[in-house]
């Protein structure tokens, strides 16, 4: 790692300002550190700043009331996959969240941080290549090797999201609360993420100067069944080659509202409209829950090396749906 | 001239050193990350900026007052800090394996939960209770879960043991009988490139059984 100074945070005010003064990535935050360190010290990053969040007082709770959930930026991935109420009532984020890592980056690895993560693609994460996300003009998993990387949404970036709460949270319908020197402002979090077409080089809409500071998800309604199905490459923990989030409302065997978020298919977080399509309103059986897996992968475009993804993302929503017809 | 002294001569950057020789990829694994004791003093900048500073860390129930960078981590001091004295910390048995938090080789207990020592910042350690193995013994007592890493023969190599035992006992504090699907989860953040994986597991669950 290079050399970097490091200030506790005292206020949110003091972090935006700090932030505003600076360019991008010369003032950078820490919370758990288990992705910035990382690219520290492959000096993807090159901060001359970091500033500790962790000196924020009480943006680690997670609450859970009649409104829903809310969990402060700082709440542990461990926090929130042991949160009882959580593994009852959002079940598809307490299996998302057990599902990220191990235990020891569980332990320490954030909310904020998780979804605001950078990719894993190995061209990105090498410090001798400037690809396309770092301000080159290529993206070498075009014509490179593009085993894990995206079949949905790529152009010109293939990188996917790494995140697992995401896809969840999105499915939950969840919102995010951000600050900036201006203020607060809340919006939702499949809006905060944006496809590389928008812009190629950040996965979210983060302005420079701006923080993650809370994450909303409102009440989960009866009858709802949710989960997360991450496929990995080996039992191990890793990230996923593609995953599903799914949260069904039914009655009975009949979908009356499904939602549907894969990750590790694309540069963000993928609602896939066209699977809750094919699902909702509908007595779920074999043909319904094939046909909305083939309905959601209809327009993948994939590299040289991952076509596997598009029939591994089909079985999952599929098999997603089963469970919630069972 | 004492360590302390040849450490603060040496005022090359590593990463010129390694850009210089042109072999950083193979070198990055043999050099130490960050040596201590800089030649910058702690000084406080402004903004209440740090670049070093000297700090106090409870390990192993034993509090070290120890000078670090901001970007020193808690495996660095583990193992080849030095204490404002000129004492060794001298704590080796965490591991500096991966240095990228993938392996467990570095495993450590902060607060009775495992971290990996190589993704935590020293600075971020402060105030914190560190559980190293060298804690874990009471003297020539043994902690059961290294007891019967002996009883099952639970290593080949050894190298990763550290982190396994560390993240063994964490498990076994939280939940005293863990069914073999919980240990492998409580475990999974842990390596061994010898494979010994069933040994370790048995190990866990007849240390279960004297926690």
């Amino acid at each position: 790692m290079e050399k970097f100074s490091y200030i506790n945070a005292t206020s949110l005010e003091q972090v935006t300002s700090l932030l505003s003064e600076s360019a991008w990535g010369e003032v950078m935050l820490i919370a758990g550190g288990t992705d910035l360190l990382a690219e520290l010290k492959e000096y993807i990053e090159t901060p001359k700043t970091l500033v500790n969040l962790k000196t924020l007082p009480g943006m680690d709770s997670i609450t859970a009331d009649a409104s829903g959930l809310k969990i402060g930026a700082l709440a542990t991935v461990a926090d929130i996959a042991r949160h009882s109420t959580i593994q009852h009532h959002y079940t598809v984020l307490a299996q998302a969240a057990a599902s990220v890592a191990t235990p020891q980056i569980r332990n320490v690895g954030t909310i904020g941080g998780n979804l605001c993560q950078r990719p894993r693609c190995w061209y990105y994460r090498d410090e001798t290549i400037n690809c396309l996300k770092k301000g080159g003009d290529t993206c070498y998993a075009v014509d490179g090797l593009s085993k894990y990387h995206a079949i949905l949404g790529g152009d010109p970036v293939y990188i996917v999201h790494p995140s697992d709460l995401a896809p969840a949270l999105i499915a939950l319908g969840a919102s995010v609360k951000i600050v900036g020197p201006e203020g607060e402002k809340t919006m939702s979090l499949e809006e905060f993420f944006t496809l590389p077409a928008t812009n190629p080089f950040r996965e979210n809409v983060l302005e420079p100067n701006e923080i993650v500071v809370e994450v909303t998800v409102p009440a989960a309604k009866a009858n709802t069944k949710s989960f997360y199905l991450k496929a990995r490459e080996k039992g191990a923990p890793d990230f996923a080659l593609s995953s599903v989030a799914g949260v069904f409302e039914m009655d009975g065997q009949t979908c009356k509202t499904a939602s549907i978020v894969l990750g590790g298919v694309a540069p963000a977080p993928w609602r896939s409209k066209e699977a809750e399509a094919a699902l909702t309103g509908k007595m779920i059986d074999e043909s319904v829950s094939t046909q909305a897996g083939a309905d959601a992968v209809k327009d993948a475009q994939p590299l040289n090396d991952n076509a596997y993804k598009v029939t591994l993302t089909q079985n999952l929503i599929s098999r997603a749906a089963m469970m919630a017809a069972s | 001239m004492s360590d302390k002294e040849k450490k603060q001569g040496t005022n090359i950057s590593r990463r010129n050193f390694l850009k210089g020789v042109g072999t950083g990829t193979v070198a990055a694994t043999v050099v130490p990350s960050v040596l201590i004791g800089s030649e910058q003093a702690a000084e406080a900048q402004e903004g209440g900026a740090i670049s070093s500073a000297t700090i106090q860390l409870n390990i192993n129930e034993k509090s070290y007052e120890v000078e670090v960078e901001a970007r020193t981590t808690l495996l660095t001091v583990l193992r080849d800090g030095m204490d404002t004295s000129g004492n060794n910390v001298d704590l080796t048995g965490a591991k500096l394996i991966c240095d990228r938090g993938e392996c467990g080789g570095c495993t450590v207990m902060v607060d009775g939960q495992t971290v990996y020592a190589c993704m935590m910042l020293a600075m971020d350690a402060q105030g914190k209770k560190i559980t190293t193995i060298e804690g874990l013994a009471n003297g020539d007592d043994l902690h059961p879960v290294q007891d019967a890493f002996i009883q099952h023969d639970a290593l080949m190599c050894g190298f990763c043991t550290p982190g396994f035992v560390v993240s063994s006992a964490a498990l076994l504090n939280e939940n005293k009988t863990p069914s073999l699907d919980e240990i492998k989860d409580g475990l999974s953040g842990n390596t061994c490139r010898c494979g010994t994986y069933p040994f370790i597991f048995d190990a866990v669950k007849t240390a279960s059984r004297k926690m």
